[in-house]
């Protein structure tokens, strides 16, 4: 493992500088400065940061609110892909340009559709023109509890072409003859569904789940440009609470809230590992 | 029947493509629009509808087809509105020196990750795989601090060098890079080659579809940017069009259209240039190593 050493070294440089500087160093500042009273000089205080974030109602609220949205999205989406990638892996017509309009969501910048969402949730939006036309009672979307559901379609609507391209390759990667042979011993679709492609998608699985969640984050963008600093209760995220203390100058609970959010962060990609690694002895 | 069926699921999925595809649609056919039919339509003077409680109100009437195609937004946007071909170039200057400088540096670094042996090299990939899970605010401030003692404040470098070094590349290229056999770089070095000559004469050659991929994956990704523009860039004349463009649609419609339309083409034309590559390289990273 050492020959190597001084050549990975040199090829190493560039990045690791350039990393360390605005990634590594960052980060390790960001947890120390999570126990200090002050990013000047400060003394340790131990858990007191913590504590105020936990006596905190918005931080509590941002929290909860992130989890709901992450606990709620994610899983929907990945259901949902699944069933597009399947659909999309049986013989259809144009079935290329059905593709690209599922992945098309992706590259479309967030800032040139806001607009657009804007107008089709807004009190007098849209949407509501159609409730109104089907003498449904229209609904306040962006300010009231629907706002999640908005996030969360707004959300789906993005990303939701990148775990599709995931699942297809996946789907893809399965041996043919798994079904035959099932095909032979009489299996039934559900059966073949269950014990071949759910088995064989696991590592994608892990990959897309991974992904959607990072992703959930970045769901902080749309917010951000369709309700601003302070939107409805409801989708006040994490992000905006990192924001604003950032704002207010008040670091520490920032620190302290960014230190929260990457251990929630990393037991959760250590959980999905040890499912992984769990599932891979398991299918050997 | 198997007719049939196709047929069927091909209309299903139509519908739901159709949806999907709907708000960049109605994006375009509105930014052909005159821009007194978009007052009439989006200033809440547009249609009457009765509400439950049986009284008029005035309601956004959303229309796809334009009265009179016309080009008068896109000349309001580029003759009458300089600052947006400005903040146009603004983002262009931030994006293309981040796209060039990760592929430098990424693909460097996804060598020694993929192909070179050396102490506690998984574990550092563990490392650069971990920072790329983390959102932007989580680092916010010792960012801050970074930027402001180096001098980088309302600079574009405090945007495009964290650009430059995020993981993603050295992740995403290194993934194409495992994918290339030892016995090439075993049989290049009997020959007497280098590590760089066989990084550029082999790899690079061998790895193009992956950077393509990657140069797509970064424009997209960063020219999206919201969050490091708002907290780096005080001034707004430096600021990219992502955060100018949310500010032109509060309340007025008129140009915004247009301006989105502008704003998102050149992603769209890449993507349908470059489809394939970026779909495998979105395929490839999900591919485990």
């Amino acid at each position: 493992m050492r020959k190597d050493g001084v050549v990975a070294v040199l090829f190493l440089a560039p990045s690791l500088i350039g990393f360390a500087i605005f990634y590594l160093i960052p980060f390790a500042m960001g947890f120390l400065y999570s126990f200090q009273d002050s990013t000047v000089d400060g003394s340790f205080v131990g858990l007191d940061n913590y504590k105020a974030l936990h006596a905190s109602s918005s931080f509590r609220k941002a929290a909860a609110n992130t989890f709901l949205f992450t606990g709620v999205s994610v899983p929907l989406i990945i259901a949902l892909s699944l069933l597009f990638a399947h659909l999309l892996s049986q013989k259809l017509f144009i079935r290329n340009w059905l593709q690209t309009a599922f992945v098309m969501p992706l590259v479309v910048p967030v800032a040139s559709i806001v607009m657009m969402w804007q107008i089709l949730f807004d009190w007098n939006g849209t949407l509501n023109v159609w409730l109104q036309s089907l003498h449904i009672e229209r609904i306040d979307w962006m300010k009231s509890n629907w706002a999640t559901g908005v996030l969360v379609i707004v959300y789906i609507w993005k990303n939701i072409g990148y775990n599709i391209i995931l699942f297809l390759a996946g789907l893809q990667s399965i041996p043919r003859d798994y079904y035959e042979t099932a095909d032979i011993e009489g299996a039934s679709k559900f059966h073949k569904w269950i014990h071949i492609t759910l088995v064989y998608l696991t590592p994608t699985m892990f990959f897309v789940t991974l992904m959607s969640i990072i992703n959930s984050f970045k769901v902080f963008r749309e917010t951000y440009l369709i309700a601003g600093d302070y939107p409805h209760d409801s989708i006040y995220m994490l992000q905006h609470y990192m924001n604003n203390m950032f704002l207010s100058l008040d670091i520490q609970k920032l620190t302290a809230a960014a230190t929260l959010m990457v251990g929630c962060i990393l037991i959760l990609v250590s959980l999905l590992l040890a499912v992984e690694r769990r599932f891979r002895n398991f299918m050997d | 029947m198997a007719l049939f069926r196709k047929l069927a699921l091909t209309i299903v999925m139509g519908v739901v493509a159709t949806a999907m595809l709907f708000p960049i649609i109605v994006t375009i056919t509105n930014s052909l629009m005159t821009e007194a039919e978009i007052n009439y339509n989006y200033s809440l003077i547009g249609k009457m509808v009765n509400t439950a409680a049986g009284e008029k109100e005035r309601f956004i009437n959303l229309k796809l087809i334009p009265d009179w195609v016309s080009f008068g937004q896109y000349a309001e946007v580029f003759i009458h509105k300089p600052v947006f071909l400005h903040m146009f170039w603004n983002s262009v200057y931030l994006v293309v020196p981040i796209i060039i400088g990760q592929v430098l540096v990424a693909s460097l670094a996804a060598y020694a990750f993929a192909k070179l042996r050396f102490w506690g090299r998984d574990k550092l990939f563990v490392v650069y795989l971990m920072t790329m899970l983390m959102p932007f605010q989580v680092t916010l401030v010792p960012n801050y601090i970074i930027a402001d003692k180096l001098g980088l404040m309302n600079t574009n470098s405090a945007i495009i060098l964290p650009g430059i070094f995020s993981a993603f590349g050295v992740f995403m290229l290194r993934q194409f890079m495992l994918h290339i056999p030892y016995s090439y770089i075993e049989a290049a070095k009997m020959d007497g080659a280098g590590h760089l000559r066989i990084f550029y004469q082999i790899i690079v050659p061998l790895i193009q579809p992956g950077i393509a991929a990657l140069v797509v994956l970064l424009f997209v990704d960063n020219w999206n940017m919201v969050e490091q523009p708002l907290i780096f860039l005080e001034d707004s004349f430096k600021q990219p069009l992502s955060l100018y463009l949310s500010r032109i649609n509060e309340g007025a419609f008129g140009v915004a259209f247009a301006a989105s339309a502008v704003y998102m083409a050149p992603m769209v034309l890449l993507f349908l240039y470059a489809e394939s590559y970026f779909i495998e390289g979105i395929q490839l990273s999900g591919i485990k190593g």
